[in-house]
């Protein structure tokens, strides 16, 4: 076996240097009713080639984003990642290092953390931001937490325009925890609805901009109502790239900016892993969730960084901790760093400007198209439109023609009664032609 | 002096004394290079990516665009690569050499899973595409299930959690979600034995529960005596970690399992430490309830510098029904997923772990390595794994104090610091005087149970050459401790990329990201 570099006769040998017989009087500690003999039934081990053929097997039964046309988005983007990127990850002290617990041989780690820090603070408008952690959705829950910790308050509201997964993971979580919440049903244009729900038990509004639906909006007068009631303002935002276009939720009030950040420097991956981005105001600091990289100096002076103000954390106070989490996203957090080194504040916002073009374009011609409504009133790089039909059956017909046309609303709220709602999304990786032939094909398909 | 025929010497001169400790005119060190940060090398106005122009943006979005800078640097493609291979050169790698992080199991990571990975069928499909144009992937997650299943002698798996931690919140979130359908919400203690991973108390307390420690027994396993009389009626569950943070199997395992169960609680079992038993023993046959297993330990995805990791969780009959959505079925047409909980078939099912369908990426690694390996192969993994920290643990009892010196470790081997006592040298120095000869240290101070703890795992990955050098590594610095050479581990380390780092100052300081202005360089108190 490939991965095993032991040899029999080393292990015989190793056997005798400690002074037992087998490897079985190793084992001795285990119940003899729970010791198996044999091996477990499944298949013996297999070569590269054998490998390799079962994996491209099972990928080749899988309709790839690169192949045609496609416009799905909701939570997760297809973006051009420059080949610069998944090179620098794969280096070997970048792919296989642990967690920078030792930071005078981790300090390119730690220093890429303090650059991805400062990177996500600088998009989000926010003071300070987190090591990263797992992605967009588990980062708002632990977002509806904190607010819990500083606020000791045990109310949230979630607007009608936060992406239903994200409600679903928030109530999940946050329930655990003990948090109530009190979600405002589906709603293209109604971030504003959450005003009036604020009270004197709530802890923090969450609001979704641009929301599930595609729609932008300014959110600084939720803020200040959030803000007047001594709650705190949540916002989410499911794509990264149109911080380059729009206003940062720092600039709009925000207390704590949370994003899934899959859309710079990750692929699609059919969900995960994505990292998630978590920023807020300095003076919560000490309730964040996650790891943190801070500036120091060595024993000479010179500048180094170290994971810092861990005394919030699981392996120092166990039950007290803020979060019980420990792994993070560190590898999607360096892509993530990379591609943003990359694009650097023009390239970012040439491409936060191209979605929007794309977009625009998309809209234009599906607007033509017999039967279809545009719903989203302003956009970035996505939005809703509403067919003749359900979206899920219509949705199965393009594939049927090699068209991916978006995500049926119904996929992420059955119960919502929007049934005939598509979400649908462009890129700067949407071609003029892939543009064309969805509006044609589904001209065809609802006038079916 | 040798030359060659152009005068250039071709031996090195003999070393004078003026040049140890020589200091370069620039701060660089030969390879090590210094790098500033990404924010000082002035590239406010570059890019390293070709993009078509844009139009202005629509009027729909006007009084909703950003106004002034963002404040974000940019880099042209080659300044990129030669920032990030500088700084990647600043760490230790599991590709480099040995790394004895007990608990963490750094194992190599094979890189035809990185390849398998980057197929475009895996990685270039979005989670909300139609399920008919994902069946590969979705019949890559039925597999994955089906060798996590076989191999934990479990009936259910929940495949989304994202890690670790992320697992353990899901299993107690079924055993709470168990609890509260058979009337037991009154429930609300959960048992963890003192030496438990941190995440483990953390995960409890977030779940509603309150934390009850189990005492240990001197030769480092459950005190089933504590366990009997702290159990009753209001204990939800018990979590406890197998084979245990000590490198322990819980030879009693059974009978927690069956105390537990006479409780009417559950067992959560730390899986942390599956990869010492993988396709020898299965948890099921003991009697576990639940347990997560971290792909990126035991399956070998790679730890990625802190991360992502995967951790899905097998369940037992009995918490099987609260799973949370999505999970696969087999329909009539192929693979399909059950999405949302409170659909047929998710009446009972607890809730949502995340936004999609967990880590495919991991999920796709973990696979590979599972056939490569196949079933033969995994129980050598175990086998070796146990064998390589046995071996560590028997050359090196005489120089240094195992905790638990009696019988066979599974695959760590944990040290306590009392062969330290009157050297002047602690856990901590010893570990950074591993940094200089070469070696990332082990997991130190803890478990929490043991003074001093060094727990060190070397994995099955390790050959016989790599732990005889590291042994002889430990033996000498072991040696250099009892004998006084006190300087070599008191200003340790000399030759990492930078020295002992002042970790008090970062948290009394906190200075978490660059700012435009600069502010003073900060300076040791």
């Amino acid at each position: 076996m490939r991965y095993l570099p032991l040899t029999p006769e080393d292990r015989v040998e190793m056997l005798g240097a400690i002074g037992v017989k087998s490897i079985d009087d190793l084992f001795i500690d285990v119940p003899a009713s729970a010791q198996r003999s044999g091996t477990v039934d499944l298949p013996p081990h297999a070569g590269e080639i054998e490998v390799e053929r079962e994996m491209a097997g099972l990928a080749r039964r899988n309709r790839a984003a690169g192949e045609g046309p496609f416009f799905c988005g909701a939570g997760a983007y297809r973006h051009h990642v420059p080949a610069t990127v998944d090179h620098i990850i794969q280096r070997s002290e970048f792919l296989t290092s642990y967690t920078p617990y030792q930071p005078e041989i981790a300090q390119g780690t730690l220093q890429v953390l303090f650059e991805f820090q400062s990177q996500v603070a600088a998009l989000t408008g926010m003071e300070v931001a987190n090591a990263s952690l797992y992605d967009g959705s588990t980062g708002a829950a632990e977002a509806v937490m904190m607010a819990q910790r500083v606020t000791r308050r045990n109310k949230a509201v979630m607007s009608g325009g936060v992406h239903p997964h994200y409600v679903e993971t928030i109530e999940t979580l946050a329930h655990a925890a003990g948090v109530m919440t009190q979600a405002m049903a589906p709603a293209i244009d109604a971030e504003d609805a959450v005003i009036a729900a604020i009270d004197a038990d709530t802890a923090c509004v969450v609001v979704q901009t641009p929301n599930v639906f595609g729609t932008v909006t300014d959110v600084t007068k939720i803020a200040e109502a959030a803000q007047a009631a001594g709650a705190l303002l949540i916002v989410v935002t499911t794509e990264a790239v149109s911080y380059g276009l729009l206003k940062s939720p720092g600039e709009m009030g925000a207390d704590i900016a949370v994003a899934e950040g899959q859309s710079i420097g990750n692929g699609l991956n059919f969900g995960g892993p994505y990292v998630g981005l978590f920023a807020c105001k300095e003076k919560f600091v000490r309730q964040m969730p996650g790891r943190l990289c801070g500036e120091t100096v060595d024993a000479d002076g010179r500048r180094g960084f170290v994971l810092t103000l861990s005394t919030r954390e699981q392996h120092i106070r166990r039950d007290k901790a803020t979060s019980n989490i420990c792994t993070n996203s560190g590898l999607c957090a360096l892509a993530f760093s990379i591609h943003m080194s990359l694009l650097g504040e023009t390239g970012l916002r040439q491409l936060a400007a191209l979605n929007h073009q794309k977009a625009l374009a998309l809209r234009d011609a599906l607007k033509a198209v017999p039967g279809v409504e545009i719903l989203t009133p302003r956009f970035f790089n996505e939005f809703a439109i509403k067919l003749p039909k359900d979206a899920a059956e219509v949705v199965e017909t393009l594939a049927g023609h090699g068209v991916i046309a978006g995500v049926p609303f119904s996929r992420l709220d059955a119960g919502a009664g929007l049934d005939d709602v598509l979400l649908v999304a462009a890129t700067e990786t949407t071609l003029d032609i892939d543009i064309t032939f969805f509006a044609k094909i589904l001209t065809k398909a609802v006038a079916q | 002096m040798s030359m060659n025929n152009v005068g250039r010497p071709t031996r090195p001169e003999t070393a004078n004394d003026a040049a140890t400790g020589h200091e370069t005119l620039t701060g660089g060190r030969g390879l090590l290079q210094d790098e500033a940060l990404i924010f000082e090398l002035d590239g406010w106005n570059k890019t390293g990516v070709d993009l078509p122009e844009a139009a202005a943006p629509s009027d729909d979005l006007a009084g909703l665009l950003r106004s002034g800078p963002i404040g974000l640097p940019g880099l042209s493609e080659p300044e990129a690569v030669r920032h990030y291979v500088r700084l990647s050169q600043k760490n230790h790698a599991i590709d480099l050499a040995l790394y004895p992080l007990g608990s963490c199991t750094m194992k190599h990571n094979p890189r035809l899973n990185e390849k398998m990975a980057r197929l475009p069928g895996f990685s270039d499909i979005h989670p909300l595409q139609p399920q008919s144009t994902v069946q590969g992937a979705l019949q890559l997650m039925d597999r994955l299930a089906h060798w996590l299943k076989t191999l934990t002698g479990m009936p259910a798996v929940a495949l989304t959690p994202k890690a670790g931690a992320h697992g353990e919140m899901c299993g107690m979130l079924a055993i709470r979600a168990a609890h509260e359908a058979n009337g037991q919400g009154h429930r609300k203690t959960v048992l963890a034995p003192t030496s438990a991973h941190g995440t483990n108390p953390a995960t409890a307390a977030f779940v509603g529960y309150t934390v009850v420690e189990i005492a240990q027994t001197e030769d480092g396993r459950v005190d089933m005596a504590d366990l009997e009389s702290k159990l009753g009626d209001h204990v939800a569950a018990i979590m406890v970690t197998n084979p245990n943070t000590c490198g322990l199997f819980e030879r009693d395992v059974v009978e927690i399992a069956r105390l537990t169960h006479a409780a009417g609680a559950y067992f959560y079992c730390d899986g942390a430490n599956f990869n010492a038993i993988v396709g020898r023993v299965r948890p099921g046959d003991l009697g576990v309830d639940a347990m997560h297993i971290n792909l990126h330990k035991t399956f070998s995805t790679p730890h990625g510098g802190g991360g992502p990791g995967a951790g899905p969780v097998v369940l037992s009959e009995a918490l099987a029904p609260f799973a949370p959505t999505p999970w696969l079925v087999h329909g009539h047409d192929g693979f399909a997923l059950v999405e949302h909980a409170g659909e047929e078939g998710a009446e009972t099912a607890f809730g949502r772990m995340s936004a999609f369908h967990g880590q495919m990426g991991m999920y796709v690694r973990a696979y590979a390595y599972m056939l490569s390996h196949g079933a033969d192969g995994l129980r050598q993994v175990a086998e070796d794994a146990v064998l390589n920290a046995n071996y560590i643990k028997a050359r090196l009892k005489d120089v240094m104090s195992p905790a638990f010196p009696d019988g066979p470790c599974m695959h760590e081997a944990l040290f306590d610091d009392s062969w330290l006592e009157g050297t002047g040298v602690t856990t901590l120095d010893f570990a950074k005087a591993m940094i200089d000869e070469g070696f990332h240290p082990m997991t130190m101070y803890f478990p929490l149970v043991v003074h001093g703890a060094m727990l060190i795992e070397p994995t099955e990955t390790e050959s016989k050459q790599e732990l005889d050098r590291f042994i002889e590594a430990l033996r000498l610095l072991a040696g250099a401790a009892k004998t006084g050479d006190t300087e070599r581990f008191k200003g340790a380390p000399f030759h990492a990329p930078l020295r002992r780092l002042d970790e008090t100052l970062a948290a009394r300081k906190p200075r978490l990201r660059w700012k435009p202005v600069a502010a003073a360089p900060l300076a040791a108190e």
